[in-house]
């Protein structure tokens, strides 16, 4: 074995033997690009598995309407830059209705915005497998998900019907009106994750470097305090050195207070970090669960 | 050299208490985080627990929590300073024979638990069986629940002979015992004063330490191709053609003579290519690209491979299949075989025995394999397949059934 060899290079030797594989086993494959960190890295590992060739598949934004300003700018030169094909997917109808979690509760904002947005995505364009970055260890019902996860032609997730995953034998075959969604950066960690972006120099979101910020302090979580988040009696924004952990929806995404404002910092705070990331993401809190919007067909 | 990244698979019985053994190597390892664990014991006491229960941790599903079970393969993460681990936690029980076949395939090493009060069952003999036909070679016999039998060494030495033994007589494999309480701490990653006896590494020592990767590094070259690489012509690439995959055994080196299987025409490496730049040779698990000094006819499924140590390639093999699906095995019908990166048309005509993984007797004559049963068949395909046995080679030896709904109805290890 090479000498050089670690970790992060097993693990992205392992995530461009899966991108392959969807290259080699699907007709019209797509890349979920959410602009984050994890995107970001998927992106990066999918220049390396097809070079010298160009990226043999669209990338697939699905906008919320909710998305930081520093998001949609960072998606419009990086995608320019690398030359990927982008598209740009938004439910229309929900956000002109004024679909807010504040109004209509966390669940059913997300219901409509995001999975009812994606599915539709992907039956306009007839995608049969959409990559995502999801990592099993961001939350306990992603442990159990599969590289290759098929969802049936509503596209939805029955975790009793996943197949068995042997060896490196991804099985991409499916019937008419079922897809596949591919985990490639299944193995990895949120500390991998950030140790990969500072050894290969990645550009990520300015949001994830530490600034002074308004932000609103709501049950414990620190909400930017722009004009999406319609503050509640007795909310009174302040200004504080923070960072972004993960991006989502600005109402729904919560900061957390930092001072790392290089990429050598933000690894280095990971290795001390005690609270999971997914604790920044109202999403994941109240009753309903990851797993019951990844059945509904959420990534 | 000792692999930077160990796959280990955990198998025991149901209240072995391997969930409490992973609760706590996350824990001490900070591979889970405090909201994490405090949702655990917000959990558990609300349901009337005390405490943190480990397993809460671990088992991801509603209705695994519901019902105080594992139902499904998961995977866990943790590091220390000296390696990355990746835990494929098995569960338990007997109806899941299939999870912990489908765990111990990616596994290099299997933890097994045993119950200090009960000693070796007929589960953990089971468990150890299955991880062995699998390919694992290395064993870790952790035997548990030492505090509920006063930390006595006769009990731990007792269980440990017993153990042995039976590793032993499977073959080919090393193992080590070690006596803890995971529930208490005992070696699992702290040490313990209850048990002086006891002078090994502890548990977190051993997983560290462990070196597992020789086969597969000395093996002969073994590279399935996955795509070819043929991007649209242009100043500086005016003609490429490369060949993707990843390293499945073995290295090469640019110049290197190779055999490109099935059709058998031999060439030479003239580059390996990737986005950091080309280079001189590539290593087993390594993703690259080749080009090769022939224009030849090459595509997905082909194999190339060291032209002095060639595989075979064969349309009728013998193979071990452990059935997976809830249908019964038809013989004569036709099925998809995947192997490498190669997809064909294949019947099993005849099962020469089914294993009783209790006893280890082998049942003849048997007409069909159900859900969980484990047996050597004989299996004709309609083009040849390139490959190894496998326990020469865990890539090129390996393979999954499909049948016509594309459920995956069993998996299978190529004999010699």
């Amino acid at each position: 074995m090479t000498k050089d060899w670690t970790h992060l290079r097993e693990l992205e030797s392992e995530s461009i033997y899966i991108l392959r594989e969807v290259v080699a086993q699907f007709r019209n494959p797509v890349l979920l690009y959410s602009i984050g960190k994890d995107s970001s890295v998927l992106v990066h590992l999918a220049r390396k598995a097809f070079y010298p060739g160009p990226l043999p598949f669209p990338f697939l934004h699905v906008d919320t309407g909710y998305k930081f300003p520093e998001m949609l700018k960072f998606r419009e030169e990086f995608t320019k830059e690398i030359g990927a094909r982008l598209i740009v997917h938004r439910n229309e109808d929900a956000i002109a209705a004024g679909a807010h979690p504040l109004k209509l509760g966390v669940a059913r904002c997300c219901g409509a915005l995001k999975t009812a947005a994606l599915l539709s995505a992907l039956e306009k364009y007839q995608f049969d497998a959409a990559i995502g970055g999801a990592r099993r260890e961001e939350e306990r019902s992603r442990a159990k998900e599969r590289v290759f996860s098929l969802r049936d032609s509503f596209g939805q997730w029955d975790p009793r019907r996943q197949r068995p995953e042997l060896w490196n034998l991804y099985s991409g075959a499916i019937h008419e009106g079922e897809s596949m969604r591919v985990f490639p950066l299944s193995n990895w960690t949120e500390r991998d994750i950030w140790d990969y972006i500072v050894q290969e120099n990645i550009k990520v979101v300015p949001l994830y470097y530490a600034k002074e910020r308004l932000v609103v302090n709501r049950n414990g979580m620190l909400i930017p305090a722009d004009n999406t988040v319609h503050l509640k009696q007795g909310e009174v924004p302040e200004k504080m050195w923070v960072r972004f952990r993960t991006l989502g929806c600005m109402p729904c995404t919560g900061a957390v207070a930092s001072e790392a404002t290089t990429l050598e910092q933000i690894a280095a705070e990971m290795v001390s970090a005690k609270i999971s990331e997914r604790s920044t993401r109202i999403i994941d809190h109240g009753a309903n669960t990851m797993e019951d919007k990844k059945r509904e067909g959420y990534f | 050299m000792s692999s930077h990244v160990l796959r280990f698979t955990t198998a025991g019985n149901v209240d072995d208490g391997k969930s409490t053994l992973i609760g706590r190597l996350l824990v001490e390892t900070e591979g889970a985080f405090v909201d994490q664990i405090e949702g655990a014991r917000r959990e558990n006491e609300r349901r009337g627990g005390k405490g943190i229960d480990f397993s809460l941790l671990t088992d991801g599903l509603k209705a695994e929590r519901e019902q105080g079970i594992t139902i499904d393969v998961a995977y866990r993460y943790f590091a220390t300073p000296k390696r990355k681990f990746i835990i494929a936690d098995a569960p338990g029980h007997e109806q899941y024979t299939r999870n912990l076949v489908t765990s111990a395939s990616n596994a290099d090493l299997a933890v097994i638990l045993v119950d200090a009060r009960n000693g070796i069952m007929t589960q953990t003999r089971r468990h150890a069986f299955i991880a062995h036909l699998l390919g694992i070679r290395y064993f870790i016999i952790a035997i548990n629940k030492m505090d509920l039998v006063d930390y006595l060494q006769e009990r731990y030495e007792e269980i440990r002979k017993d153990f042995v033994d039976f590793i032993n007589r499977l073959g080919g494999a090393e193992s080590v015992c070690i006596p803890i309480s995971a529930l208490e701490g005992d070696f699992v990653t702290e040490p313990s004063t209850r048990m002086p006896w006891y002078t090994g590494p502890k548990l977190i020592e051993i997983l560290e330490s462990v070196n597992v990767d020789e086969q597969l590094d000395q093996g002969a070259f073994r590279f399935p191709i996955q795509l070819v690489s043929r991007p649209p012509a242009s100043p500086e690439l005016p003609d490429f053609r490369g060949y993707m995959g990843r390293v499945a055994s073995g290295s090469i080196r640019v110049g290197d003579r190779v055999v490109v299987l099935p059709s058998g025409a031999r060439t030479r490496v003239t580059g390996i290519v990737t986005r950091d730049g080309p280079l001189e040779e590539a290593f087993v698990r390594q993703s690259v690209t080749l080009t090769l000094a022939d224009d030849l006819d090459i595509s997905r499924g082909d194999l190339i491979a060291s032209e002095t140590q060639p595989p075979q390639a064969r349309t009728e093999f013998r193979a071990i299949l452990c059935w997976m699906s809830e249908k019964r095995l038809h013989l004569n019908h036709r099925y998809v075989l995947r192997h490498t990166t190669r997809s064909i048309r294949a019947i099993v005509n005849e099962i020469d025995y089914r294993l009783d993984v209790n006893t280890l007797e082998r049942q003849s004559p048997v007409s069909e394999l159900e859900t969980n049963d484990i047996g050597q068949v004989r299996i004709k395909t309609l083009q040849p397949i390139v490959c190894d046995p496998y326990k020469v080679n865990r890539q090129t030896g390996g393979f999954i059934i499909l049948d016509e709904t594309n459920d995956t109805v069993a998996a299978g290890m190529i004999q010699p």
